[in-house]
């Protein structure tokens, strides 16, 4: 037990850190965003704090705003539904017991399920789950918290790069994954499949639409077991 | 159309509850499932699907239908080459968030 709650190496708190800075600015719009279409200031800080998922979060602010509370909540579990399959998937990383998964489940986001993945070793998997959810989850409260108090004075994120640089970074995380020939051709196509859906299907479908993707692995499996 | 505070706190509430639900239910099957080995094969696979997916569409869509601008693409094309070449992650996002700022800068949208 003692060595995988060992101090996490130092690049990887770097890289955490980094994204975790980055979070925080954007929470720091949200926040923004929220109090200026209207809503109470306690409003973004509990979706921060209870939801903790920032595409669910600016959906429903945006429904809320318009005054459809029932668009808004489906229309944020559609978009959180991926992280059922983030779940199957990063599940064993994050903990042998319970009350660590218990507690696990709130901070699973696509950062630390993309920064677990790309760790080799159970070890750091497991730091890198844990290091950047804890990070990301500081961060993007108190840039929540901020914006509310700032408000107005918030400029937009696109201004600093921000929507360039959380793609870039997901992008760099998947990228060792991609080398896999299978899983190179299910991730690509199941890319197009979602932003050719992106126009015709309601947020958070393109992304679950995805997954049909999958269907092209039998096309490129070498090693499948010849069935006579 | 201003909402009642009692609605607004039931949809987040609703939207918490819901969210965790999901969450929970995807870490605590992975065991309970008993999931066949090929079926286990595959779940890294659907992450690293739905990953590259959320990356396409935050790159080319505004959310609800395409937007091919340039300062954003060629933000994470520069990150996404340094990290091919193995350059650091810090490198690798610092460039694709400098690279997007410095074109809209100087205009390029």
């Amino acid at each position: 037990m003692r060595s995988i709650w060992r101090t996490p190496d130092a690049d990887l708190i770097r890289d955490a850190a980094a994204l975790s800075v980055a979070a925080g600015v954007i929470g720091l719009s949200f926040g923004a965003i929220a109090t200026a279409s209207g809503l109470a200031y306690w409003v973004p800080i509990a979706m921060s704090l209870f939801i903790f998922a920032g595409g669910s979060q600016f959906l429903a602010v945006g429904l809320l705003a318009l005054g459809n509370p029932l668009a808004a909540v489906l229309g944020g579990l559609l978009i959180n539904a991926r992280h059922l399959p983030f779940g199957l998937a990063v599940g064993p990383v994050i903990g042998d017991k319970t009350w660590t998964r218990l507690l696990g489940s709130h901070v699973l986001i696509d950062e630390n399920t993309a920064f677990a993945m790309a760790q080799t070793d159970p070890r750091r998997q497991r730091q890198a789950f844990w290091l950047v959810g804890a990070l990301l989850f500081v961060t993007w409260n108190a840039g929540v918290v901020l914006g509310v108090v700032v408000g107005g004075m918030v400029g937009d994120p696109a201004t600093f790069g921000l929507d360039a640089m959380f793609p870039a970074a997901l992008l760099a995380l998947v990228l060792p994954s991609l080398k896999d020939k299978v899983t190179r051709t299910a991730a690509l196509a199941g890319a197009a499949i979602a932003v050719l859906a992106t126009p015709v299907l309601p947020a958070g479908l393109p992304i679950l639409a995805s997954l049909l993707g999958l269907l092209l692995i039998p096309l490129v499996q070498s090693r499948q077991p010849v069935t006579v | 159309m201003k909402l009642a505070n009692s609605t607004v706190a039931l949809v987040i509430a609703a939207l918490a509850v819901g969210t965790y639900a999901i969450r929970v239910s995807g870490v605590m099957l992975r065991d309970k499932l008993k999931l066949p080995e090929g079926v286990l094969r595959l779940l890294p696979v659907a992450a690293t699907t739905m990953l590259l997916a959320l990356i396409a569409t935050a790159v080319l869509t505004n959310g609800d239908k395409w937007e091919l601008g340039i300062a954003r693409p060629a933000g994470v094309l520069a990150g996404a080459l340094l990290a091919w070449r193995k350059a650091p992650f810090i490198v690798v996002v610092l460039v694709a968030a400098v690279t997007a700022a410095g074109l809209r800068a100087i205009g390029v949208e």
